[in-house]
């Protein structure tokens, strides 16, 4: 089949998808887009996260069919060229980053938890961090400067 | 004695010279490895645990369009050394394991190689297989030697005799579960074998040691080092699984020799990783411990029992910190192993110490409780002024500073009183000590070069997010005595001279050594003032090596536990640990190690466990969704901290290394403060909800 989404706030279309076809696959394997890792495959590890129209998903457990006519975005989108996303600095600055298999599916749940936090009013408090990033698997770090980081972006992107 | 280099780069806390690389999500990890046109391998694994493959009808899977090719044991090219069984892949009939490959098909998508190799049918005849590893075992054997080299039994005057005149003992059997690695990365290889290069056989592969890597390789199928070349930039996490290579590495090498010309990736899966590519040993630790009324050890033992294949032995050292530990005048350990029908076990994180800092840790809680004495104080007691088990003297050793400067953070003083309850939760302290042995190993070599106003070095050494690419350009900038910022170091390339594994938390010790001896030579052929393209070698220079003391790091670490009085949940609010671990390089990506391996002992003491099903030979709970890990939301305040070691015996660096310490004694703690908290003594680990719940009063 044919498919035509928004992948990073550009049209793209891909012929020959099979219909059982992860988005994960057609991100990594068909669109040259393999900064959203593949550690799983069943939704346990958040390695895969993207935003999918604004909601982030385990790419791994969207068929690449639920993708037709929606705008995704992965880690590749999050930076320009010149200047890193405030999350993506704050993982650095914070040390939270060590293999960085995990990395792109924290920076994506991360900016979520964050821009959602901040739209409330207040950046969120340690729990609420935890509990929001409990689905994304960390082997290295132990996650308590990804928990820096989180406090850093927010702190930043309240700040702007 | 070595004058240590003075420190300018090293100590800063710098930014990981990778980290921006994977913040983006550029980079390259061994199955995103850009190539033209490559096929996808996937395996076969054995449906049965033990005995003959009698028929292989391959054509369903060769009749799906765009199945490439299917390779078996028939029809796979024979290996020139069969020597290892784990890596002589396609060779023979027979199944040793369940999950063992027993065919791979290549396939133009991942997807097509998958479908194909459900296709291929397999007929077995099925023996009956022996899995249970129990500790009456009547095949238990001694090995030769345990890991990596040491003898297998030790002893020294008479236990039974201390045993049954002293004040108190403690006499228990303690058990650790089987355990997998599990990196966020699964395992994968991209291979190509072109037969017209210069070079034939490229690989990029996950990996803990390029040349390691490629030694294998070379000797399983008969090549020069000239013939190979492997690439591995980025690791995504190894804890020892990617020390050594494992099956699937020499079956994508194989499947690309049946595609001369075009690149074949071969990415295990989750669910392969739990039978292919190593776990640690599950282990029944039987324990001695003899004291007189002040708490001074009068005997010490331990009698480990595991298990190994059959097809190949790995002997976890697991009574090895026993030997050096504590004080005490009757001292035994040994090692018996039941050779089963299983998976090869291997390295994982602090493989012999992690383990084997469980059964012990415990039992010395134990022993303080039966005597009254305070579980930090009777450590401190059994302090041995030399290493019990060498008669040397210690390098450094601040095992009782890090226990008292732990206690300091952790207000152990004033901690609640056994059984302490507030409103729902019991709330109790625990203690452990870590160590981890301070090694180098013996061969590597760096070369230095000057070009474009700079100084490159390049070793072959290796990433796993542990912080190489960043502790490196540090070592060589204070050993060049030059700023960080005009020191490029490449890493993870066959083309770059010899390094050693990334094991045993030697890397930096090892890699950092070669890169002072290069820059020192570089200093002395060129001087101040080099011309472009200048150029030295230097080697690990062994005749440095001291070993007239005995080099461990060592560590203590404090945990609270609160219990849930009516559903037995656990929570760990607390962790702190405080070691003395030689001279830190960089305190961010050594915080980050330290906090990691802390957070992997409490996983082993909470959540991990790969249950073995003994009927069918196989791990039960094989997937991220079963195999549970410690997640952030079980994480609680989380403290790492250090001594500021002085160690002129260990390395120029004065580094010990921290890659595994931070895991060796945390389930001991968090086992100590449940029973603080309950009164409930588990001796086998996890220390799960279930065990705690049917105890509670």
């Amino acid at each position: 089949m044919r498919l035509t989404c928004t992948v990073n706030g550009s049209p793209q279309q891909v012929d020959d998808v099979w219909e059982g076809e992860s988005l994960l696959y057609v991100l990594r394997e068909r669109m040259g887009l393999p900064g959203s890792k593949n550690a799983c495959e069943q939704g346990e590890c958040g390695s895969c996260t993207v935003y999918l129209d604004g909601t982030p998903v385990c790419s791994c457990l969207v068929a690449a069919g639920q993708a037709e006519g929606r705008e995704i975005g992965t880690v590749e989108g999050m930076a320009t060229e010149e200047s890193l996303h405030p999350v993506q600095q704050a993982f650095l600055d914070a040390g939270a980053v060590q293999c960085g298999f995990c990395t792109p599916g924290l920076l994506v749940a991360t900016d979520d938890l964050v821009t959602r936090s901040l739209a409330a009013g207040a950046p969120p408090e340690d729990a609420e961090i935890r509990e929001a990033l409990a689905g994304n698997l960390c082997r290295c770090t132990g996650y308590e400067k990804i928990l820096d980081a989180v406090k850093l972006a927010a702190q930043r992107m309240a700040a702007r | 004695m070595t004058e240590l280099l003075e420190p300018r780069a090293i100590g800063r806390d710098t930014v990981r010279r990778d980290g921006e690389a994977k913040v983006r999500g550029t980079a390259t990890y061994a199955i995103e490895t850009p190539v033209q046109h490559p096929a996808y391998v996937h395996p076969v694994q054995a449906t049965v645990p033990l005995g003959r493959i009698t028929g292989i009808d391959t054509s369903a899977a060769e009749a799906i369009e765009g199945v490439v090719a299917v390779l078996t044991h028939e029809n796979a090219e024979r290996l020139a050394s069969t020597d290892d069984r784990e890596f002589a892949v396609l060779q023979s009939d027979e199944v040793a394991f369940r999950g063992q490959v027993v065919a791979v098909v290549v396939a133009e998508t991942s997807e097509l190689a998958r479908q194909g190799a459900d296709a291929v049918e397999v007929t077995y005849a099925e023996q009956p297989h022996d899995s249970a590893l129990r500790v009456d075992h009547p095949d238990l054997y001694k090995p030769e030697k345990i890991n990596p080299s040491f003898e297998t039994d030790t002893a020294e005057g008479d236990v039974a005799a201390a045993m049954a005149t002293a004040h108190v003992t403690v006499e228990e059997t303690y058990s650790t579960a089987m355990y997998h690695n599990n990196p966020l990365e699964m395992h994968a290889t991209t291979a190509l074998w072109d037969p017209s290069a210069e070079v034939p056989l490229t690989l990029w592969d996950s990996t803990q040691g390029v040349h390691p890597d490629r030694a294998a390789v070379c000797e399983v199928f008969g090549l020069e080092q000239e013939q190979v070349r492997v690439i591995c930039p980025f690791v995504g996490g190894g804890f020892g699984s990617k020390g050594t290579p494992h099956a699937h590495v020499f079956l994508a090498t194989m499947a690309a020799r049946a595609v001369p010309g075009r690149p074949v990736k071969l990415g295990l899966t989750r669910q392969q990783m739990f039978s292919l590519v190593g776990y640690r040993t599950p282990t029944i630790q039987r324990m001695q411990l003899a004291a007189d009324r002040t708490g001074r050890l009068q005997a010490i033992a331990i009698d480990v029992v595991e298990q190994t294949s059959r097809i190949k032995e790995f002997a976890e050292q697991t009574g090895v910190p026993t030997r050096m530990m504590y004080a005490s005048p009757n001292r035994r350990t040994t090692h018996r192993l039941a050779a089963l029908d299983v998976p090869v076990p291997s390295w994982m994180r602090a493989p012999g110490e992690c383990p084997g800092m469980f059964g012990p840790e415990v039992a010395m809680d134990e022993l303080a409780e039966r005597l009254g004495i305070d579980p930090v104080e009777l450590r401190i007691r059994n302090e041995p002024e030399r290493d019990p088990e060498t008669g040397k003297p210690w390098s450094s050793r601040n095992l009782v500073q890090c226990l008292r400067e732990g206690a300091e953070r952790f207000g152990w003083a004033d901690r609640p009183p056994a059984g302490h309850r507030e409103g729902a939760w019991l709330v109790g302290t625990g203690v452990a000590s870590s160590v981890y042995p301070t090694m180098r190993q013996a061969t590597s070599t760096a070369r230095i070069r000057y070009e474009d106003g700079r100084y490159v070095a390049e070793i072959g050494a290796a990433d796993l997010g542990t912080g190489a690419w960043t502790v490196l350009p540090q070592i060589a900038a204070d050993a060049l005595d030059v700023d960080e910022g005009d020191v490029e170091v490449r890493i993870g390339d066959t083309r770059y001279p010899i390094a050693s594994v990334a094991g045993g938390s030697s890397g930096t010790n090892t890699w950092g050594s070669a890169l002072t001896v290069a820059a020192r030579e570089f200093r002395t052929k060129f001087g101040r003032s080099p011309a472009d393209g200048d150029e030295v070698s230097g080697d690990v220079d062994q005749a440095s090596k001291d070993d007239a003391h005995a080099a461990y790091a060592f560590g203590a670490q404090f945990v609270e536990v609160r219990v849930n009085v009516d559903t037995g949940e656990l929570r760990v609010p607390r962790l702190y640990g405080v070691f003395g671990a030689g001279r830190i390089i960089n305190p961010r990506t050594a915080r980050s190690q330290l906090l990691g391996g802390m957070t992997m002992g409490l996983s082993m003491a909470l959540h991990e466990n790969s249950v073995w099903d003994t009927r069918l030979g196989q791990v039960a709970n094989h997937d991220l969704a079963e195999y549970h890990v410690t997640v952030n939301a079980d994480v609680g305040d989380m403290q790492a901290h250090w001594l500021d070691e002085h160690d002129p015996y260990v390395n120029v660096m004065g580094s010990k290394g921290i890659g595994e310490i931070g895991i060796t004694g945390t389930a001991a703690a968090v086992v100590n403060a449940v029973h603080r908290a309950t009164g409930i003594r588990i001796r086998d680990l996890p220390v799960t909800l279930d065990k705690v719940l049917t105890a509670l009063p």
